[in-house]
C-alpha cells in the first residue's frame, strides 16, 4: 500500500497527504471536490425550505411584506453585502496563493477573509439588537405599528430571523473552518499539489456568500419602490 | 467479472477483518467500512425489536373492540412510537447503512468508500438521535403519528415532540452523511474496467438511494427546524393562530417522506436483482432497463408526495396532477418485476433461503404496488383515506418490500459478513413463518379498512373483530418469525460451519475475495474485464 502511494505522489505532496484507501492523488482530490459539491446540494435543499415558505407567504401577503421590509436598516444591509463580496474575493485569493505555493499570502488571505467574516456577523448582531429592541421579535414580545398588518408582518420576521439565523450560523462555522485552515497553513501543509482542504472550504465560503446575495434583496429590498 | 485472481479459491490472508484487531477500541474507533456496517447491523436490530415491540402492543390493543389494554393516550403514543423507531431508525437505514455499506465498495473494487472517517462519524450521529429518541420514549413518549403534523405537534401536543423530532434531525444527517458517501465512491472507486454498465444492480439502486437522500433529508431537516422554531421561539411558519398555513407544513414532510418511502424499498429492490439472477443461474434480464428504473423510481419519486394529501384541501388540479404522475411511478416498478419473472423464466430456479425471500418480495410488493394504485385513485382514496386499507398497503410495500429484501440480503451476504453458513433448515423455515404471519397479519386490513375501519384508535365496532383478531394472531407469529433468524444468526457465528469464499457460485466482485474478507478487501486490487452477470454461460457448482 505504502509502496503504491509513493509511487503515485507527486515529489510536491506532503508526506501522509494520500490516505491508504485511495490509489492517487488526483482520485482523492476528485473524490473531496465532489463530496463537498455533493454536500452543497444538500445545502441548497435545506435552505430550499425556508425560501418555499418565503415565497408562499410572500405570495399571500405581498404589501405586508413589502411594508415590514422597510423596518430593515438598508445601510447596514448594504454594507454586510460588501463586506461579504469582497471576502468571496479574499477567499478566492486565498485558494490562488495556496495553488500557487506562496504560503504567507495564502495566510494573509484566509486572516483577512476571517476579518470580514467576523464583521459582517457584528454588524448583523448590531441589526439583530436593534429589532429585538424595536419589538420586532417574533412571539409574545411582538409589537407592530400597524395592528392591520401585524400577523403577516410577524411572519415576515420568523422568516427574517430564520433565515439570517441560519446563514449566520453557517457563517460561524465558515470562520471554524477558516481557523482550522489557518492552523493547517502556518504548519506549511498546503503545497501546490496538495491544496483541497483550502480549494473546498473556498466553494463552502462562496456558497454562504451566495445564500446572502439572494437574501439581502429578498429581505431588505422589496418594499423599497414604496419610498 | 474476473478479478486480477484467477484461482478458483483466493489464498487464505493472514488476517481478515474480524480478527485484524480485538478490543472495544478496535470497534468504536474503526474507519473500516465493513466493521461500521456491522455496527449499524447491531444498533438498527435493536431499534427493528423495539419497534416491533410497540406493534405487538398496538395488536393486543386491538384484540378487543373495547379500549381495554390501554387508553387512547397511550394508544396514540404506541403507534407514533412504532412508525418513529421503525421508519427512522430501522427501515431507512436497514439496508443502506449495513448492506449498503459493506457490499458497495467490495462489489466495484474498492479498499474502503471514499469518506472512511465520515462514515464512522455517521454511525455516532445515528446512535445519538436514538439516544434523543430513546430519551422521549422513556420519558413518556410522543402522540403526534409519526408524521408530526401541524399544528398539532407545534402548539397543542403535551408529549415529547421536541426530543423526538430533534432525534430525528439529528439522525437525518447520518443518513445524508451515508448517501453523500455512496455517491462519490460510485463515481470516483471504481476499479480498473468497472464502467457504469458493469456495476451491479444492487450497486445502482443504491446510488439512485443516495440521490433520493441527498435530495430529500435536507428538506425534512430544515422543516423539522421550523417545527422547532415554532414551538420553542414561537416563530409562526405553521401556525394558523400565528399567521401560517399547516398545509405547507404537510406538502415539505412529504416532499421527503413520500421519497422516503424509495428510500426504503429501493435498496431492496436493489438486493432482488442480485438474489433473483444468482439464484436462477441466469443472467439478469433487460440489466439497462432495471438500473435505469431505479433512477426512474427516484425521479418520479420526488413528483407524488401531494397524493398524501387528497383530503387535505390541496386544490383539486394539483390532486388530478399528483394522481396521474403517481400512477406513472408504477411503470418503472412494473418493469423491476417483470424483468425479474423473466430472468427466472427457463433458469435453474433454486429454493435457497434468500431466493425465498425473493419470492416472498415480488409477490408482497406486487400486491402493495397495486393497492398503491387504488390509493393513487382520487375516488377510491378519499374512500380509504386514513383506513386500514392504507395502513395494509404501506405495510406491503415497506415491510414486505424491505424486511423481505433485507432478510434475504443478510441471508446472501452471511457468509460473506461472518464467514460462517447459517443453518439452512432453520432459514427456511423462517422465512416460510414469517411469509404466513407476515399475511395473516396484513391482509385482513386491506378489508377492514375498505369496510371502514379508521387508523390511529385504539377502539372499534364490534362486527371488525373477527379479522382483527386474525391480524393480532398473524403478528403473534411474525414476531415468532423475526425471533428465530436472530437466534439461528448468532448460533452460526461460534457454531456455523465455515463458509469457502463464494458459497452461491456467485459472480460478483465481493465473491472473489475471502470469507470474511481482509481489512483492504482483496489482496490484490482487482481489475475488471466482464458484466457483472455471467451466470448463462457458465456451469457452476453451488457448495454449502
Amino acid at each position: 500500500m505504502a509502496d503504491a502511494a509513493h509511487e503515485h505522489a507527486s515529489a510536491g505532496t506532503p508526506p501522509g497527504a494520500l490516505q491508504h484507501h485511495f490509489e492517487s492523488m488526483a482520485q482523492q482530490k476528485d473524490a473531496a471536490s465532489l463530496g463537498m459539491w455533493v454536500f452543497l446540494v444538500t445545502e441548497i435543499l435545506f435552505f430550499g425550505g425556508l425560501f418555499l415558505a418565503y415565497m408562499i407567504y410572500r405570495w399571500a401577503n405581498a404589501r405586508a411584506f413589502a411594508h415590514a421590509s422597510l423596518h430593515m436598516d438598508i445601510a447596514l444591509g448594504t454594507t454586510n453585502t460588501a463586506v461579504l463580496i469582497i471576502s468571496s474575493l479574499t477567499m478566492a485569493m486565498a485558494v490562488h496563493s495556496a495553488a500557487t505555493g506562496r504560503r504567507r499570502l495564502l495566510i494573509g488571505f484566509l486572516v483577512a477573509t476571517m476579518i470580514l467574516g467576523a464583521g459582517f456577523l457584528g454588524i448583523k448582531a448590531v441589526e439583530y439588537t436593534d429589532h429585538i429592541h424595536h419589538h420586532l421579535f417574533p412571539g409574545p414580545g411582538f409589537h407592530y405599528p400597524v395592528p392591520a398588518e401585524a400577523k403577516p408582518a410577524e411572519l415576515f420576521f420568523s422568516l427574517y430571523f430564520a433565515m439570517t439565523g441560519l446563514h449566520a450560523l453557517h457563517m460561524i462555522v465558515g470562520l471554524g473552518i477558516l481557523t482550522t485552515l489557518l492552523l493547517m497553513a502556518r504548519r506549511g501543509r498546503f503545497t501546490p499539489e496538495y491544496h483541497t482542504p483550502v480549494e473546498i472550504s473556498g466553494l463552502y465560503w462562496h456558497f454562504v456568500d451566495i445564500v446572502w446575495i439572494f437574501l439581502f434583496p429578498l429581505l431588505y429590498l422589496i418594499g423599497r419602490h414604496l419610498h | 467479472m474476473s478479478a486480477a485472481v484467477h484461482e478458483p479459491e483466493p489464498p487464505e490472508p493472514r488476517d481478515n477483518y474480524l480478527t485484524s484487531a480485538y478490543g472495544v477500541r478496535s470497534w468504536l474507533l474503526t474507519r473500516d467500512h465493513k466493521r461500521i456496517a456491522l455496527l449499524y447491523l447491531a444498533s438498527i436490530n435493536v431499534f427493528f425489536f423495539l419497534g416491533g415491540l410497540f406493534a405487538l402492543l398496538i395488536r393486543l390493543e386491538l384484540l378487543t373492540p373495547e379500549g381495554d389494554f390501554v387508553q387512547a393516550e397511550t394508544y396514540n403514543k404506541l403507534f407514533t412510537m412504532h412508525g418513529v423507531t421503525m421508519i427512522f431508525f430501522f427501515m431507512i437505514p436497514a439496508i443502506p447503512a449495513v448492506l449498503g455499506n459493506f457490499f458497495i465498495p467490495m462489489m466495484i473494487g474498492a479498499k474502503d468508500l471514499a469518506f472512511p472517517r465520515l462514515n464512522l462519524l455517521s454511525w455516532y450521529i445515528y446512535v445519538v438521535g436514538a439516544l434523543f429518541t430513546f430519551w422521549a420514549i422513556v420519558h413518556g413518549g410522543v402522540d403526534t403519528g409519526w408524521t408530526f403534523y401541524t399544528p398539532y405537534s407545534t402548539a397543542s401536543s403535551n408529549s415529547h415532540v421536541i426530543a423526538t423530532a430533534v432525534g430525528i434531525f439529528i439522525t437525518g444527517f447520518s443518513s445524508i452523511l451515508t448517501g453523500l458517501n455512496f455517491i462519490v465512491t460510485i463515481h470516483t472507486m471504481r476499479a480498473p474496467g468497472m464502467t457504469w454498465f458493469r456495476l451491479p444492480l444492487f450497486v445502482w439502486s443504491s446510488y439512485a438511494t443516495s440521490l433520493i437522500i441527498v435530495l430529500g433529508t435536507p428538506v425534512v431537516a430544515v422543516t423539522i427546524l421550523m417545527v422547532f422554531a415554532e414551538r420553542v421561539l414561537h416563530l409562526g411558519f405553521f401556525d394558523p393562530a400565528l399567521g401560517g398555513d399547516p398545509i405547507l407544513f404537510q406538502h415539505l414532510f412529504w416532499f421527503y417522506s413520500h421519497p422516503a418511502v424509495y428510500i426504503m424499498v429501493l435498496p431492496a429492490m436493489g438486493v432482488i436483482s442480485e438474489l433473483v439472477t444468482t439464484f436462477s443461474r441466469k443472467n439478469i434480464f433487460g440489466y439497462k432497463f432495471v438500473a435505469f428504473a431505479s433512477i426512474g423510481i427516484a425521479v418520479l419519486g420526488f413528483l407524488v408526495w401531494g397524493h398524501h394529501m387528497f383530503v387535505s384541501g390541496q386544490s383539486v388540479y394539483a390532486g388530478l396532477i399528483f394522481s396521474i404522475l403517481s400512477f406513472l411511478v408504477a411503470i418503472p416498478s412494473a418493469v423491476k418485476v417483470f424483468n425479474w419473472t423473466a430472468t427466472m423464466y427457463k433458469g435453474s430456479v433454486s429454493y435457497r433461503t434468500p431466493m425465498l425471500y425473493a419470492f416472498g418480495f415480488i409477490g408482497l410488493f406486487t400486491i402493495g404496488g397495486l393497492t398503491g394504485l387504488f390509493l393513487a385513485s382520487l375516488g377510491v382514496d378519499v374512500h380509504v383515506h386514513d383506513t386500514y386499507f392504507i395502513i395494509a398497503h404501506f405495510h406491503y410495500i415497506m415491510v414486505g418490500g424491505t424486511i423481505m429484501g433485507y432478510l434475504g440480503g443478510v441471508h446472501y451476504w452471511w457468509p460473506k459478513i461472518s464467514g460462517k453458513l447459517y443453518p439452512e433448515g432453520w432459514a427456511k423455515f423462517a422465512a416460510l413463518v414469517i411469509f404466513i404471519g407476515f399475511n395473516l397479519t396484513f391482509f385482513p386490513q386491506f378489508i377492514l379498512g375498505y369496510l371502514g375501519m379508521p387508523r390511529r384508535y385504539h377502539a372499534y365496532p364490534e362486527e371488525f373483530q373477527v379479522l382483527n383478531v386474525m391480524s393480532t394472531a398473524g403478528a403473534s407469529i411474525l414476531g415468532v418469525g423475526y425471533i428465530i433468524p436472530l437466534i439461528y444468526m448468532v448460533w452460526s457465528m461460534r457454531y456455523g460451519r465455515n463458509a469457502p469464499a463464494n458459497p452461491w457460485g456467485s459472480t460478483g466482485l465481493e465473491w472473489k475475495t475471502t470469507s470474511p474478507p481482509p481489512t483492504d478487501n482483496f489482496e490484490t486490487p482487482p481489475v475488471v474485464t466482464e458484466d457483472p452477470y455471467v451466470y448463462s454461460h457458465e456451469e457452476v457448482e453451488v457448495v454449502g
